[in-house]
């Protein structure tokens, strides 16, 4: 990841394995969300977790 | 009478025979058709509704029976509750196209059980996603304290309803900031319950595993009488706290000499000097007595970014395969980008989640309330594309949520709370407490609006 990665290249192959067709004027949008997506998500892969973390879909206090 | 009289003096009037719910009803509706041309609040006006259900109470009251403690009081909701008969929009263009709902959504089922008169739906950004509520379908919403400015989003409507007196109270939603910070903006009270403390069915879902219903109000009081009667479990939403109500009003005016109040600090340091202003004028009066540093700030908000961004996605996937541009072109691209995201930064978000929630958890050891900015400035100029903080020109839309957003990821409860300024747009803090501690929330802005340091102000229209 990281420089090398191709939002555009992505989304076109993520979105077709989705089946999600993508309108050539969406394109830009997408992808300019997914290179931030993909910022942040570096963020909280960086984040070294205990393997015992388990995932908090709900939240109970 | 006027707009700005507040719920629960309504209520006592109407109790007490000096207004029928009728006149409540027509007044409401007088300054919704008056006001509702410049700010662009309602999306629908529930007039046959609301007349009835307010002859409903004036009838009640003629029986002799005891009024329910909202009798006669007109409310509003943001559009994406279910109102029965009518098409839930959730802001889209699309869900009008779908049939009408076929039962009111718990919130409201509730709200008119205490007696209070529907008169209609809000404004919001599509889809809930968004802070600016500057919808392509239905028109932006302007804010009450300059029409110029955004009012804030997604619950804008709802927060420029209550904000110009067209209603006392209304209802909202906030998934990462969604009622803080139109609150803020429009200078008013909102709260954001526990994620699981209002039942969220007949709600339209934006990203499940974040989102909580909430209401907005001119004072404290009001703000609880209306979150006190839509409390309790309800087997519609598989999230809603079990168990019986737990209602604050009994306990607002116990005072704050049990409190330990501390300010966030770090993250959540404003460089904004006003923002730091109101937010020092707060501590002090709450005599916080510490700072606490919220650890991992920037990556929970980074978590629950990764988390809104594929849960909506997801749960739009359907439309954006077969009618994707009938979206509004602010929220589908991130829709689409949403749905693409790999599974393993999601899962990792979760995971994040589940510590962060201890490490956060651990602090209210040692504290009852935090204090922190609510949003990150001013109200900013409708079509502005991009703000300052701490001297960088960032996103506007993306940047909003900077201190709601780590918080309500991991559901904590908190006041959204105007502080009282000599001019000026309006600014807000949030009082944060432990989950299920509403009560220690409310009980400091209580404290606050009545030593002077917290309220609505009255804008100019």
């Amino acid at each position: 990841m990281g420089q090398e990665f191709d939002a555009e290249r992505f989304a076109a192959e993520a979105a077709a394995a989705l089946g999600l067709p993508i309108a050539s004027g969406d394109m830009p949008g997408v992808a300019h969300n997914l290179e931030r997506i993909a910022s942040l998500a570096r963020q909280v892969m960086a984040f070294e977790l205990p393997e015992e973390t388990e995932p908090a879909p709900v939240f109970r206090p | 009478m006027s707009g700005f009289a507040s719920a629960l003096d309504i209520a006592k009037d109407i109790a007490a025979g000096k207004l029928s719910a009728r006149e409540a009803a027509q007044a409401a509706l007088a300054r919704v058709a008056a006001l509702n041309p410049k700010l662009n609040a309602f999306t629908l006006v529930t007039s046959e509704r609301a007349l009835k259900e307010a002859a409903a109470v004036d009838a009640a009251r003629a029986r002799g029976e005891k009024l329910p403690p909202l009798a006669g009081v007109p409310y509003a909701v943001k559009n994406l509750y279910d109102i029965e008969g009518v098409v839930t929009l959730a802001g889209s263009r699309i869900e009008a196209s779908k049939p009408p709902a076929a039962r009111d959504a718990t919130a409201i089922f509730r709200l008119a059980k205490a007696g209070a008169v529907l008169v209609g739906a809000l404004n919001m950004d599509e889809y809930a996603y968004g802070f600016v509520t500057e919808n392509s379908h239905y028109g932006v919403t302007r804010n009450p304290h300059d029409p110029s400015r955004i009012c804030g989003g997604s619950s804008g409507g709802s927060a420029a309803s209550v904000a110009s007196g067209m209603v006392p109270l209304a209802l909202g939603s906030d998934t990462n900031g969604s009622i803080r910070v139109p609150a803020a903006f429009c200078g008013i009270f909102g709260l954001k319950p526990t994620y699981g403390r209002l039942s969220r069915a007949g709600a339209y879902p934006f990203a499940a595993s974040l989102d909580h219903v909430g209401n907005f109000a001119r004072s404290v009081a009001d703000l609880v009488a209306c979150y006190d009667a839509m409390q309790g479990p309800d087997e519609r939403d598989p999230v809603c706290r079990q168990g019986p109500a737990e209602p604050v009003s009994p306990q607002l005016a116990r005072g704050i000499e049990d409190l330990r109040v501390a300010v966030a600090g770090g993250y959540f340091a404003p460089e904004n000097a006003e923002l730091k202003e109101i937010l020092d004028r707060a501590a002090k009066a709450l005599k916080a007595s510490r700072q606490v540093e919220i650890p991992e700030a920037g990556r929970a908000r980074a978590s629950a970014f990764l988390i809104t961004a594929a849960e909506g996605g997801m749960l739009h996937l359907a439309d954006l395969k077969t009618r994707a541009a009938e979206f509004d072109p602010a929220t589908r691209g991130r829709l689409i980008a949403g749905a693409l995201i790999p599974a393993a930064w999601v899962i990792a978000a979760q995971r994040f989640r589940s510590w962060y929630h201890d490490r956060v958890l651990a602090l209210f050891r040692e504290t009852d309330i935090i204090l922190a900015p609510c949003a990150p400035d001013v109200a900013p100029p409708i079509g502005q594309e991009s703000m300052e903080i701490g001297g960088v020109s960032v996103n506007l839309r993306a940047n909003l949520g900077l201190y709601t957003q780590p918080l309500s990821f991991i559901g904590l409860p908190i006041v959204a709370a105007p502080i009282a300024r000599s001019g000026g747009l309006p600014l807000g803090i949030q009082i944060i407490a432990a989950p299920w501690r509403e009560d220690l929330a409310l009980r400091a802005a209580y404290a606050l609006e009545r030593d002077g340091i917290a309220a609505a102000p009255i804008p100019t229209l």
